[in-house]
């Protein structure tokens, strides 16, 4: 407390002297400059804007690949596991069931893997100039919200045919609307996971490898290509394998979008939503914390 | 004039070699004492002078040390030093990429640099939008940019390629974009690294006459590091010499070149050819420093090995930038004879070159000793000296030609 009044009459005297900028090394642990970052909100949408021009630039298809890759996700899914494995999807139509999964998935899934590359993709400009570098994860959860809505705009138009069709019992019922909240948790989610990668990496480029698979593995581990209610009353070491699903914290946010959106399964209870929620809280603090350790010095260990 | 930026003895260290598995346990040594015992660093005491030529017997290295100085408001400050003295790792802490190990930086006002102009830019966007991008990272509001554009494209000369992504652009083009953005930056100190040595002649003077603005008419305060004496002595009003991480020297630019260089010629193996019949023992200047018109006074001692019966001696006047200016041979002097030179006896001649009219800058001299047919020695670039023009000789305002070698004392008359 003493020493917290002594830096702020430090911080008063040196306003007094006009100093604007004051550069030393940084030792304490959460000194994260938030105004900056929404001085800085210009250079964000800016990244936005070029990420999203970069990725199809001197293609055919252009954003058309948005919503090829997730029907040939979605093909391969039924071929291999409805055809072949033949898991049950809740009784709601198989490219339906797997489209709203993958959607979800990929939306994490391609913000993990892009924040987790921070450090790596832009030694180059940090290396030069200072911005903050929260910046670009940022940007990059941002940017990868237009794909998902063109794949979410997918995923809604294949419902709407097949309810109109009258192929389907599935219906949306009032936990659709936990929608943004869900998607907000997700991006939370991503994005903490995502720099606490990205600062680690500076250093230990293993992980950069690991992440890539664990990505994979994670995606098995999560209700996407099979409903959570296949598990059942299984039970591993006398707790429920729910239960360990649902340790997962994709994995509430999955099923709720599932059962909110089609009406399958069943709820997996607030609790668990909460659990998510204060799960993307800590990750999120934690990946804030390291991150905010990192950029200052990692320009000497990348 | 207040203080723009202060240094309080600012160090950063380095570790040297690959980051390799022993890294880990390392950073758990650190952590375990700074953070469990409460300690000090244990990596902050050992660690050497940063000197890139011998070998360290540790992998930790100071790349800067005890750095202090301070920086007044409008002034252009050139840092100088050799590769590897810690220049652009100044920079680059004032700059905010990478932290201080210990010490600290006060600043008044926006920083902005110019590391290395052109970064961020993404070959696929077209000028336009590097323009708004760089910008952007430069820390421009949009608005902020959008209000300068036209200066900007102005400024760069590349306004038919604007929509042209930058992958199509030629290296020169990159730069002058990259400048032309920077340079509308508009901030209170501006950091400057190298970014003149790419872009032609005529850009490089915009460059230069833009930076002037800056500092002359806008009173920002400029830190410009170059390896190029010429545009220091041009730009800048302090200089700072940096020599393996510390500060060597402090003051008036042209004071702090002129020990840089003397210095350089100091610790320099030079380039030496002969069959060592008569060798140079020894030499010197009688003043490094000289006005225009002033005389010259060269201290040569031979000594010879064999007994020679004649032979010349040459002195070459070459410019900073290796034009050969001037010759003088110890022949043209009709009164002096090199002749009957015995061995193993030193002679100690003094040659004077009275009125050296050429334009100020800085100048080596080579030193050659021979006959027609032999070379008995030949000392490349073994002295150096420094004209200046303070008013007596000459008294011209504007700048000399770039490419003129003498100045004329001319008197001017109405007839």
């Amino acid at each position: 407390m003493k020493k917290n009044k002594a830096e702020i009459d430090t911080f008063l005297n040196l306003e007094e002297q006009g100093w604007t900028t004051v550069i030393k090394p940084k030792n304490k642990l959460f000194e994260v400059d938030f105004k900056e970052i929404w001085r800085y909100r210009d250079l964000i949408s800016l990244f936005i804007k070029r990420n999203i021009i970069v990725q199809y630039k001197q293609t055919i298809l252009g954003p058309a690949w948005y919503v090829v890759q997730p029907a040939l996700t979605v093909i391969m899914y039924m071929i291999v596991f409805g055809g072949i494995a033949g898991i049950p999807t809740d009784g709601v139509p198989r490219p339906l069931f797997y489209l709203a999964g993958t959607c979800m998935w990929q939306y994490f899934a391609d913000c993990l893997n892009k924040t987790s590359n921070t450090f790596v993709d832009n030694a180059g400009i940090f290396g030069k100039v200072y911005f903050p570098r929260l910046v670009v994860p940022i940007s990059n959860v941002l940017s990868n919200l237009l794909r998902f809505g063109i794949q979410f705009g997918f995923f809604v138009l294949i419902y709407i045919i097949y309810v109109l069709v009258g192929q389907t019992t599935a219906h949306l019922n009032w936990y659709a609307l936990l929608f943004p909240v869900l998607l907000l948790l997700l991006a939370g989610l991503a994005l903490g996971f995502g720099i606490i990668f990205s600062s680690l990496t500076t250093k230990y480029r293993d992980l950069q490898v690991l992440l890539s698979f664990l990505v994979q593995l994670w995606m098995y581990a999560t209700p996407i290509v099979y409903p959570l209610s296949q598990t059942g009353s299984m039970k591993f070491l006398g707790v429920p394998v729910h239960t360990f699903m649902c340790l997962n914290p994709v994995t509430p946010l999955i099923e709720t979008f599932k059962y909110g959106t089609m009406s399958c399964g069943a709820f997996v209870g607030w609790r668990w939503l909460i659990y998510s929620f204060i799960f993307m809280l800590l990750v999120l603090g934690i990946g804030i914390l390291i991150f905010n350790k990192v950029q200052k010095s990692f320009m000497d260990t990348v | 004039m207040s203080t723009a930026i202060e240094f309080n003895h600012v160090s950063k260290q380095y570790r040297l070699g690959l980051v390799s598995t022993r890294t880990l346990g390392a950073d758990l040594n650190r952590w375990w004492t700074m953070n469990i015992r409460g300690k000090e660093d244990p990596y902050l005491k050992i660690g050497s002078v940063n000197d890139r030529s011998t070998k360290a017997d540790n992998d930790f290295v100071w790349a800067l040390r005890d750095i202090d100085f301070k920086v007044e408001q409008g002034d252009v400050v050139g840092i100088i030093g050799k590769n590897g003295a810690g220049k652009s790792t100044l920079l680059k802490l004032l700059s905010k990429v990478t932290g201080p190990t210990t010490g600290s930086i006060k600043a008044r006002g926006r920083i902005g640099s110019l590391l290395e102009v052109g970064t961020g830019f993404h070959p696929e966007m077209t000028g336009r939008e590097n323009i708004f991008m760089n910008g952007a990272i430069l820390g421009m509001t949009k608005q902020e940019i959008a209000a300068k554009l036209d200066e900007i494209i102005d400024f760069s000369g590349c306004e038919r390629y604007l929509d042209t992504p930058v992958k199509r652009y030629s290296s020169g083009m990159t730069v002058r974009l990259g400048f032309a953005v920077a340079a509308f930056l508009e901030p209170e100190i501006l950091v400057v690294d190298e970014v003149l040595a790419v872009g032609d002649a005529e850009f490089q003077k915009k460059a230069i006459g833009k930076m002037r603005n800056i500092s002359e008419g806008e009173g920002r305060t400029v830190l410009f590091v170059s390896h190029n004496m010429a545009s220091i002595e041009k730009l800048c009003n302090h200089g700072v010499m940096l020599e393996n991480g510390m500060i060597k020297k402090t003051g008036n630019v042209h004071d702090v070149v002129e020990y840089y260089l003397q210095d350089q010629i100091k610790n320099k193996n030079f380039l030496r050819e002969g069959n060592g019949f008569i060798r140079f023992e020894d030499y010197w200047l009688e003043r490094n420093v000289i006005e225009i018109g002033d005389n010259l006074e060269v201290h040569i001692s031979i000594r010879a090995n064999e007994y020679v019966d004649s032979c010349m001696l040459h002195i070459n006047i070459y410019s900073s930038n290796g034009q050969y200016v001037a010759q003088s041979i110890s022949d043209d002097d009709t009164t002096f004879e090199l002749k009957k030179i015995e061995s193993n006896k030193e002679y100690k001649i003094k040659c004077l070159l009275p009125y050296l009219n050429v334009i100020p800058g800085h100048y080596l001299i080579n030193l050659w000793i021979g006959t027609a047919y032999e070379w008995f020695d030949w000392i490349k670039e073994c002295m150096r000296f420094s004209v200046r023009q303070e008013g007596k000789f000459i008294n011209r305002l504007t700048p000399y030609p770039s490419d003129a070698k003498i100045v004329l004392q001319s008197h001017w008359t109405y007839e």
